[in-house]
């Protein structure tokens, strides 16, 4: 799982039946220090997130269809959980 | 999933039965901002994309479930095709962001 913020979403008319009824989000994969990890992916929404959240990314197939409630459908990335606090140890960078 | 745009055709006669009918697209991936980011790829089709159009695309074991019960051999697959995008972030990433 990656710490993400959401940036965006995209609408999709014609799509897999799978991922009807779900928000497409642009999230912004982030660094412990808050830097963009990366590009932004896109991921379907399992907790009714909307852009500025920070949210847990699952980048993982199976954990990510089975947290929308589809199982065995092309989803690779879902944001399962919004975070509220990250601490970390002193003198970590 | 990654956003990205279809740039191509790929057409191969001789290939694994169970792929038979399929279509293979030439994508490139995108930023939020719909520039270029990283190296093209193939994808099979499960969304009827065509040259040109904005889609979104799985990739890993997912990529072949659109096409179950036939176990296809594709790592990666455009699942739908984007109608609009709307970014709400000031700054573009970096274009040589840490991974």
């Amino acid at each position: 799982m990656l710490i993400a913020k959401v940036i965006g979403e995209l609408v999709a008319t014609q799509k897999h039946s799978s991922h009807e009824g779900r928000k497409l989000l642009l999230v912004q994969p982030l660094n412990l220090d808050g830097s963009n990890r990366g590009d932004a992916v896109v991921a379907l929404d399992a907790v009714d997130a909307g852009v500025g959240d920070r949210v847990l990314l699952s980048t993982d197939g199976y954990a990510a269809s089975s947290s929308v409630g589809r199982p065995q459908s092309p989803i690779d990335m879902a944001v399962i959980g919004f975070i509220d606090h990250v601490e970390i140890l002193p003198g970590v960078s | 999933m990654f956003l990205g745009r279809v740039i191509g055709c790929v057409w191969a006669t001789a290939k694994n039965p169970q792929m038979e009918g399929m279509r293979f697209l030439l994508v490139q991936p995108l930023t939020p901002e719909l520039q270029n980011t990283g190296k093209r790829i193939v994808c099979a089709d499960a969304a009827g994309a065509g040259a040109g159009e904005l889609i979104y695309w799985v990739r890993g074991r997912e990529a072949c479930f659109p096409f179950l019960p036939k176990e296809v051999a594709a790592d990666a697959t455009v699942v739908g095709i984007v109608d609009d995008v709307h970014v709400e972030r000031t700054t573009a990433a970096p274009k040589n962001a840490k991974k």
